[in-house]
């Protein structure tokens, strides 16, 4: 598959591909909040915009129908509801401590170079002549990931979810043309409840442990013994006699 | 013969005109410059009123100096002077094309930061080995992140040679490619750290806590000094026409004919201008980074080039 | 299949009504009505099934075949006793201030949508809406988890839900792949792709081997998270013990299963299409790892619900462990550890409730004397755990003793580490177990209002299905064996 033999369409959904995993590094090393979640919405119009040119080129009705799905969802909702959840729990000017930046990028470099020979294996039953965007997809699930377990803040865990769903949601659009609709559509209904619930849950989060670093949260942990602080509350009225209706 | 003879020449008067307008780019970011920070500005060709005032000065050198300081400054424009001569400037082929692979550009530069480094150490004072030993942490970040971006070109050109590649991107015709992007994103930040610019190192500053270049160079004057800032002038225009080259070469001439030749003076001068302006731009938007951080953006400059190689292999059907 | 649909919309109506009256006194009574009604509806479809062999949905949305009837029949029970031990133990809940009116309602609605989301995860054919369904069973969850806003709490739901989130993310990857090698073999205009049936039929060397592999690599680990195998379970233990105790009873008792089917169902997939026992082996070696590393922390544990849920681990690794070894002996096995686990579990869950709520704490050293103070939790305390350890007369042994004879038939060698963890676990249980039910009650032990029903009721199926297993169930687990192993008995 030589470049420059490829029309412009095809060019332009390998550049945009490319871009969208730029974004992947882009948010491993962001350290700021609201850079973070314009760079995930930058992420998925990018995404979308892949999806709309494979659409185009393959003639498949469908992926027009994920494209909106993910516009609506990764580019308009999700980043508007982590906005406003920052700004009402007054983080939008945090910035986390990153332990080790550049570590963190080489490793994702890994990581991708690890999912190109996972998806070298596997490509070869696509009909697309972009076909090795799947390892595009691959790696920015794995990125997600990556950005998941490292980061210590919740609200970038979030986003690493959900930059991990972008990146199987994409999977399946430029591998498979996108998945039956009702599938599509349960997971899109999913994934908003999920960022439903995760801003319910930065609240209570944020009122019990006083803030939204991930590392203060080690109560339970058996490394520092479950057993150092009692945590039940001792049902004391239990022992006054009378008591059960 | 005769075309030969005067295709050597014609290399000989581009290297001349490479030397002689390179610190009129210089000149040009320091007009912009002041412009954009409201202040009054000094003619386009103040550098050479500096230059031709400090080669008249008598030089003053410290007794305890060896011959490597008073070596240095010539050692170090005679690099950059064999560097314009394998750079294409305003004609594709050239006749030093044999020798104008890359990685000897990347040579001649480390060749010469290693003497200035040298001579920083050379007498002794404080700057002069804080100034070394912080340039040299710089370069060591920067080098891998040079080479990565030589590679990603050199596999799609198939070749190292400069004028070689730039053919092969003016014979491209405009295609968007993902390496390339990355590339030169990576080529413009590894490019703000070589030449000493915002935000790894401020040009113009001499305060202890922010020299990085400055401080090798505290303890020369006269010509000597007057080599050493040509020397880095003509370094900021090789980094700029290498970008140009990489990014954007149509205009440049392929054939030694007067009219490709006229119009690729053109193009070339309108081509820098622009980036003196982006590059002028970007330094009054950034602010200087403290030096610790500096790892950490050689380190992004580092990704990039190896994001563009990998995204040759992977999506370019890269060999 | 209008049985089906009954058994489907009763809990998501139940749970409607009791997003709205979930509150009021009369919201537990609605709930184990639901149930009833579920339970009623899932074992007339299981009757059905029984008489006329499995049945697909008009639109092959929904399938029951013997390996999921018994699951759906299965669920629904362990729903319905759970509701009515939950009745009194959350009006306790609220007596002591633990739980709010909000809260409660959000926990009414949300036990039936989970109820619900399960049902449909076994009941469904369309492996998209499979995992929507798992993934829906963990957001009706998360939020219980954390009901009683302790900080603990707090943190053991956020734990699960981006433990999982990530999970059950790797498996919608490996939907995808599925989804893609089957497209490559079925052609893209079909919109029956991902139905397990099509699949099924199709998937024997048709399949692309790679894709395959690949894609249950990613299954197994993202429904192996759900499932609990080590090196994936952080988040039980804590899940498990944090929540409220009906909570800790339907998850250890019923989504510990459903994740397990959903991998089984996949792993069938496998088989046909790879003719080797790479997916058998994965399994295999997740289980028994699982197995033995729960079986060492168990020693560990000082919070009494903790304890349990290793000991959940440990039996899902088994189970695991089972399925992967393949063969009729181990999958029958398997399949019978599953039903008495389930029904122990539960059990067990619902006793150690009462037990905390009779001692004040979930602390395993500030718990003595159960048996001297209220002696039917005792006893069941005393009963529950002799259970699960695998005592002769209680199904728990049956199962444990049919994969030990599998394993001795295929890998002799590796009953040794089977044996010892059986060991291992007993020992550990038995340690705990024996200071909380004995020894002398701290002072001012007063029991509480408790109805062990379900744990009576329970704990004698678990019983009667070691002494004898009716014939019903027993051509069930021989057709689901044969299914899955494509051997029979």
């Amino acid at each position: 598959m030589e470049f420059a033999k490829l029309g412009l369409y095809n060019q332009a959904i390998i550049l945009f591909a490319a871009l969208a995993l730029l974004t992947s590094f882009l948010m491993l090393a962001q350290a700021r909040m609201l850079p973070l979640i314009f760079t995930f919405a930058w992420q998925g119009f990018l995404l979308t915009m892949v999806t709309v040119l494979v659409a185009m080129v393959t003639d498949h009705r469908d992926l027009y129908v994920s494209a909106l799905l993910t516009f609506v969802l990764k580019v308009v909702v999700i980043p508007w509801l982590l906005y406003r959840l920052s700004v009402r729990l007054q983080m939008q000017y945090n910035a986390e401590q990153i332990a080790h930046p550049t570590l963190l990028l080489i490793s994702g470099v890994v990581l991708v170079i690890f999912s190109y020979f996972v998806a070298k294996s596997i490509i070869h039953l696509s009909g697309l002549a972009t076909r090795n965007i799947i390892a595009v997809s691959i790696a920015i699930e794995l990125l997600g990931m990556l950005l998941m377990c490292v980061r210590k803040s919740a609200v970038a865990q979030v986003i690493g979810f959900m930059s991990m769903e972008s990146g199987i949601f994409f999977a399946a659009s430029v591998s498979a043309y996108g998945m039956p609709l009702i599938v599509e559509l349960g997971v899109a209904f999913d994934i908003l409840v999920a960022s439903i619930l995760f801003g319910v849950f930065f609240f209570h989060l944020r009122d019990s442990f006083g803030s939204l670093d991930v590392g203060q949260y080690n109560h339970l942990s058996e490394a520092n013994g479950a057993d150092a602080i009692d945590v039940r509350p001792v049902m004391a009225s239990a022992h006054t006699p009378g008591d059960h209706a | 013969m005769d075309s030969e003879l005067s295709f050597w020449a014609l290399a000989v008067v581009q290297t001349l005109t490479f030397i002689a307008a390179a610190p009129l780019l210089a000149g040009w970011v320091q007009r912009v410059k002041c412009h954009l920070q409201n202040r009054a500005a000094p003619a386009v060709w103040q550098p050479y009123r500096d230059l031709t005032k400090l080669f008249g000065k008598r030089l003053v050198v410290a007794h305890n100096a060896s011959w490597l300081f008073r070596a240095t400054p010539y050692i170090v424009f005679g690099a950059m002077l064999m560097a314009c001569a394998v750079v294409p400037l305003v004609v594709v082929h050239v006749p030093t094309a044999a020798i104008a692979d890359v990685i000897v550009l990347v040579g001649f530069f480390a060749l010469a930061r290693f003497f200035t480094a040298l001579a920083g150490l050379d007498i002794g004072t404080a700057f002069g080995g804080m100034g070394a030993s912080r340039e040299m942490m710089v370069a060591a970040l920067a080098e891998p992140a040079m080479l990565m971006v030589v590679f990603t070109f050199s596999m799609t050109a198939h070749t190292t040679n400069l004028s070689v590649t730039t053919a092969y991107i003016l014979h491209q015709g405009l295609l968007l490619r993902p390496s390339f992007l990355f590339a030169l994103l990576a080529l413009a930040m590894v490019a703000v750290a070589e030449t000493s610019r915002i935000p790894v190192d401020n040009p113009a500053t001499h305060l202890e806590l922010t020299m990085l270049h400055e401080a090798m160079i505290l303890e020369y004057g006269g010509r000597h000094l007057a080599l050493i800032e040509w020397a880095s002038q003509i370094k900021l225009m090789i980094y700029a026409v290498l970008l140009i080259n990489f990014s954007f070469p149509w205009g440049i001439a392929s054939e030694p004919t007067l009219q490709a030749l006229s119009l690729g003076v053109l193009v070339v001068a309108a081509k820098l201008t622009l980036v003196g302006v982006v590059l002028v731009v970007w330094e009054t938007v950034m602010a200087k980074m403290r030096l610790f951080r500096v790892p950490q953006f050689l380190g992004f400059a580092f990704m990039l080039s190896v994001l563009g190689m990998l995204t040759h292999v992977m999506l370019e059907g890269g060999n | 299949m209008t049985l089906l649909e009954a058994t489907l919309v009763t809990p998501l109506t139940g749970g409607l009504v009791l997003a709205i009256l979930g509150h009021r006194p009369i919201a537990g009574w609605i709930n184990i009505g639901v149930g009833l009604l579920t339970f009623g509806a899932s074992l007339a479809m299981a009757l059905d099934v029984f008489s006329h062999g499995p049945q697909l949905s008009p639109g092959r949305m929904f399938y029951i075949d013997a390996f999921n009837v018994y699951l759906v029949v299965l669920t629904a029970f362990v729903g319905l006793t759970t509701s009515i031990f939950s009745r009194p133990y959350m009006q306790h809940e609220v007596e002591k201030g633990r739980v709010t009116d909000r809260r409660l309602r959000l926990y009414h609605s949300m036990y039936q949508c989970f109820l619900f989301s399960m049902l449909l995860a076994l009941s469904t054919n369309n492996l998209g809406v499979l995992w929507v369904a798992m993934e829906m069973a963990t957001l009706t969850t998360v939020l219980l988890v954390s009901l009683y806003r302790t900080p603990e709490a707090i943190e053991a739901a956020w734990k699960y839900f981006i433990l999982c989130g990530v999970g059950i993310a790797q498996a919608l990857f490996g939907t995808v792949l599925i989804y893609f090698a089957a497209e490559a073999k079925l052609g893209a205009d079909r919109d029956d792709t991902l139905l397990w049936t099509v699949l099924h039929s199709s998937a024997s060397g048709g399949l692309d081997p790679a894709v395959i592999t690949l894609a249950f690599v990613f299954l197994l680990v993202g429904y192996g998270t759900k499932v609990g195998l080590v090196p994936l379970h952080n988040w039980l233990p804590d899940a498990h013990s944090e929540g409220p105790t009906p909570m800790s009873a339907v998850l250890s008792g019923l989504l510990l299963n459903v994740a397990l089917y959903a991998l089984v169902r996949v792993k069938m997939l496998v088989d046909a299409s790879l003719q080797t026992h790479l997916a058998g082996y994965l399994m295999m070696g997740f289980g028994l790892l699982s197995f033995t590393v729960a079986g060492l922390f168990l020693h560990r544990q000082h919070d009494v619900k903790r304890m349990f849920s290793y000991s959940s681990i440990e039996h899902m690794g088994l189970i695991t462990f089972g399925f992967g070894l393949g063969g009729s002996l181990a999958t029958y096995g398997a399949l019978l550890h599953m039903t008495v686990h389930s029904l122990t579990k539960s059990a067990i869950f619902v006793t150690v409730g009462h037990a905390c709520q009779l001692a004040g704490t979930q602390r395993i050293e500030h718990i003595r004397g159960l048996i001297r103070t209220q002696p039917a939790i005792g006893w069941g305390l005393l009963l529950g755990v002799v259970s699960i350890a695998g005592f002769p007369p209680f199904g728990v042994f049956i199962s444990e003793f049919l994969l030990l004879m599998a394993t001795m038939k295929s890998w002799p060698w590796l009953t040794i580490p089977l044996l010892i963890g059986f060991g291992v676990a007993f020992a550990g249980l038995f340690r705990h177990m024996q200071r909380m039910v004995f020894g002398e009650p701290p002072p001012g032990q007063q029991p509480v209002r408790a109805n062990m029903i379900p744990v009576i009721v329970h704990l004698v199926l678990v019983l009667f299905l070691g002494l004898m297993i009716p014939d019903f169930l027993s051509s069930w687990f021989e057709q689901a064996t044969l299914l899955i192993s494509g051997e029979s008995l």
